[in-house]
C-alpha cells in the first residue's frame, strides 16, 4: 500500500463512518469520492442525534421544564462548540442558519435593506468572482436586481486562480460589499483573502466570505480572517444537514436588521410594531433546526479530536498524490491548479471528449462516486470552455488506495469508450 | 445501461449533421448540459430527414443517431407510434421487460431500456426525441398541441 508522509491513520478514522464499509453494485467496494459534496457522518454524530432525540428533545429556549433546559443548553452548547472551532470573539456572533445559502442569502438582504453606511443601493457595486458557487451568486444578483447596485466580478487565470490584476478598478469607492469563496467548490484552489480584505478595507466596503468549502478541511480562524462575515454549511464538515452557520462582527449584527420574522427573534411584540432580540437569536426566528446543531455540535468534537491541522496536511498529501496519478493518465486535463500547492483536496478534470456523466457512470459501475456536471459553479466552465467536469473529492477519511481506484477506473473508462 | 448497440451508434452515428428542413428547434437537458440542434424535411406526411447536430453524453448522441435511423422514411402516425413507445419505456424505470412486438417496433431503441433504471439519465435519452416532436409539431402547425404536454 502506498505510504505518503502526512497521513492520518485512516484505518482507525474509517472505523468511525460506517457507511464507508458498504459494498454497491454486486459487491463492489464502495470508493467515496464527493465530499465537497456532502461528508460522511461519523457514529459520534449519528449517537449524538440519537441521544438528542431519545433522552433531551424539548423546544429551546421557552419551556421552565427539564427537557426544555436539557435541549437548551444542547443547542447553545453546540454554538459554544463552533465558536471555538472558528475563533470568534464572541458567541453571539455565531448564527444558526439551515445551510450556507441561507446564510448568504441572510447577509445580502439584510444588506439591501440595511441603513447608511451598509445599504447596498442605486449607484453602489456588488464584487463577487467568477469562481463562486450558485450560492454565492444568486443572492447577490438578486440584491443588485431589486436595489438596482451594479455587479461586477473578478475573473480567472488559465491557472484557476483569481485574476487580482484590476482589484483597484474592481473595488472602488462606491464598492459595498465584495463576496468570493476562500476555497473553490470545483477547482480546490485557495483564495487570497487577505489581499482583497485589504482593498476593501481601504475602501470601506464589506467582505463577505464563503467557507463551505474550508470549514471542514482546515483550521478557519475568523479573526486572523478579517472578513466582516463568514458562511459555511454543517453537512459537509461531518455533521448533519439542515445546519449551516453564519459567523458576523458583532457591532454589524447589532446594527443590521433582521431577515427572517417569527418567535423567538423578539423582544417584545404588540400589534404596531416589534422590537428585536440582541444577535444571534435577532436572526434566527422560529424553532430553530435543534437536533442539527447538537449534531453539528458533535462534528465540531470529532475534526477538532483529530485535529484541522493534521486534516489539512493529511489532504494535501493526498492531493499531491491524485494530481501525480492523475497527470499518467492521456487526454486527463485538470481544470484549475495542476499542482498541491495552494489548493485543496477537490480536483476536477475532463477526460478527453468523453462526456463527464459518461466518465461517472462508469465509475459509478466500479463503486467510485464522484460528482459530475457543472457543481453550481457554470460560470467556471463557461470560463474554460467545458459543458461540464468530473470532479473527485477527498476528505479524512481518504486513502492512497482509493485514489489508485481512481485512476485505474478513468484507464477503464478510456478503454471503454475508445 | 452501455448496451454494444449503444456504443456503436455513439461511434459511429446515423445521419449526423444538419440539412435542410422544414422547422428546426434547440433543446438543452440543464442537468447534463446535453445539447442538440434537430431539423425535420417532410413530404406531406411521410418524414424526409431528421438532421442533427449535439453535443453530450454517449445516451444523448446515441439516442440521436437511433432515432435517425427509426424514423425517417416512416409515415407520422407510425412514427408517432414509435415515440410514444419509446417514451413509454423510457419512463418505465426499468420495470417493463420489452417483449417481440415492442422490439419489433423500436428495433436497436429497445438498447435504451437498461435507462430507464437511472432517472438521471432518462432525460439524455429522450432528449433527441421530445426535439422532433417539437420539430414535428412547428413543421406540421400543430405547436399548440405539443406544447400542453410535459416531456418527462
Amino acid at each position: 500500500m502506498t505510504q505518503l508522509p502526512g497521513l492520518l491513520d485512516t484505518e482507525a478514522i474509517r472505523k468511525d463512518f460506517p457507511v464507508l464499509d458498504r459494498q454497491v453494485h454486486d459487491g463492489r467496494k464502495l470508493v467515496y469520492l464527493d465530499n465537497a459534496a456532502t461528508s460522511q457522518k461519523p457514529t459520534q454524530v449519528l449517537d449524538a442525534l440519537a441521544d438528542y432525540y431519545e433522552k433531551h428533545n424539548a423546544n429551546v429556549h421557552r419551556g421552565v421544564h427539564v427537557l426544555a433546559e436539557e435541549a437548551t443548553a444542547l443547542y447553545e452548547g453546540a454554538r459554544d462548540k463552533v465558536a471555538a472551532f472558528i475563533n470568534a470573539p464572541s458567541r453571539d456572533e455565531v448564527i444558526f442558519t439551515k445551510n450556507a445559502s441561507e446564510s448568504l442569502n441572510l447577509v445580502a438582504n439584510m444588506l439591501g435593506w440595511a441603513d447608511e453606511p451598509y445599504r447596498v443601493e442605486r449607484d453602489t457595486e456588488i464584487v463577487i468572482t467568477e469562481m463562486e458557487h450558485h450560492s454565492n451568486i444568486v443572492p447577490w444578483q438578486l440584491l443588485s436586481q431589486r436595489t438596482g447596485a451594479k455587479l461586477k466580478w473578478f475573473g480567472l487565470t488559465d491557472e484557476g486562480r483569481l485574476d487580482l490584476a484590476g482589484i483597484e478598478e474592481l473595488i472602488t469607492e462606491r464598492t459595498k460589499v465584495v463576496a468570493l469563496t476562500l476555497v473553490s467548490n470545483i477547482m480546490g484552489t485557495f483564495n487570497p483573502v487577505e489581499d482583497i480584505v485589504r482593498r476593501a478595507q481601504e475602501v470601506g466596503a464589506l467582505v463577505v466570505v464563503d467557507a463551505s468549502q474550508a470549514a471542514p478541511h482546515m483550521p478557519l480562524d475568523v479573526q486572523a480572517l478579517q472578513a466582516d462575515f463568514v458562511a459555511f454549511t454543517g453537512h459537509k464538515m461531518c455533521g448533519p444537514t439542515g445546519i449551516g452557520v453564519l459567523w458576523g462582527r458583532q457591532e454589524l449584527l447589532n446594527d443590521l436588521p433582521p431577515f427572517l420574522g417569527g418567535g423567538e427573534m423578539i423582544e417584545t411584540v404588540t400589534m404596531h410594531s416589534s422590537t428585536y432580540a440582541p444577535a444571534p437569536h435577532k436572526f434566527e426566528a422560529g424553532t430553530p433546526p435543534i437536533a442539527q446543531a447538537v449534531g453539528l455540535g458533535a462534528a465540531v468534537d470529532y475534526l477538532t479530536s483529530i485535529g484541522m491541522e493534521r486534516i489539512q496536511q493529511h489532504e494535501h498529501a493526498l492531493t499531491e498524490y491524485a494530481v501525480r496519478r492523475l497527470k499518467d493518465i492521456p487526454d486527463l486535463r485538470i481544470i484549475g491548479p495542476t499542482t498541491a500547492e495552494d489548493r485543496g483536496a477537490t480536483i476536477s478534470f475532463t477526460l478527453g471528449d468523453i462526456h463527464p456523466h459518461d466518465v461517472g457512470q462508469v465509475l459509478d459501475e466500479q463503486g467510485i462516486a464522484v460528482r459530475v456536471g457543472h457543481h453550481c459553479a457554470r460560470p467556471v466552465c463557461l470560463r474554460y470552455g467545458i459543458p461540464a467536469t468530473t470532479r473527485a473529492s477527498f476528505y479524512l477519511y481518504s486513502t492512497p488506495a482509493e485514489v489508485d481506484a481512481l485512476a485505474d477506473g478513468l484507464e477503464h473508462v478510456r478503454n471503454f469508450f475508445a | 445501461m452501455y448496451q454494444d448497440v449503444i456504443l456503436d451508434h455513439y461511434k459511429n452515428p446515423h445521419g449526423r449533421g444538419l440539412r435542410e428542413g422544414d422547422a428546426e428547434v434547440h433543446h438543452v437537458n440543464p442537468t447534463c448540459g446535453d445539447e442538440i440542434t434537430l431539423r425535420v424535411r417532410y413530404d406531406g406526411e411521410r418524414i424526409e430527414d431528421v438532421s442533427y447536430e449535439g453535443q453530450g453524453c454517449s445516451i444523448s448522441q446515441a439516442s440521436a443517431s437511433v432515432l435517425n435511423e427509426l424514423l425517417v422514411g416512416k409515415e407520422l402516425s407510425e412514427a408517432r407510434r414509435i415515440q410514444e413507445t419509446f417514451l413509454e419505456l423510457m419512463q418505465s424505470k426499468g420495470q417493463l421487460e420489452p417483449d417481440d412486438s415492442m422490439e419489433d417496433l423500436l428495433e436497436d431503441a429497445v438498447a435504451f431500456a437498461g435507462v430507464s433504471k437511472y432517472p438521471a439519465r432518462v432525460k439524455c435519452a429522450l432528449l433527441s426525441w421530445m426535439a422532433w416532436k417539437d420539430a414535428t409539431a412547428q413543421a406540421l402547425g400543430t405547436a399548440a398541441d405539443s406544447a400542453k404536454e410535459k416531456t418527462a
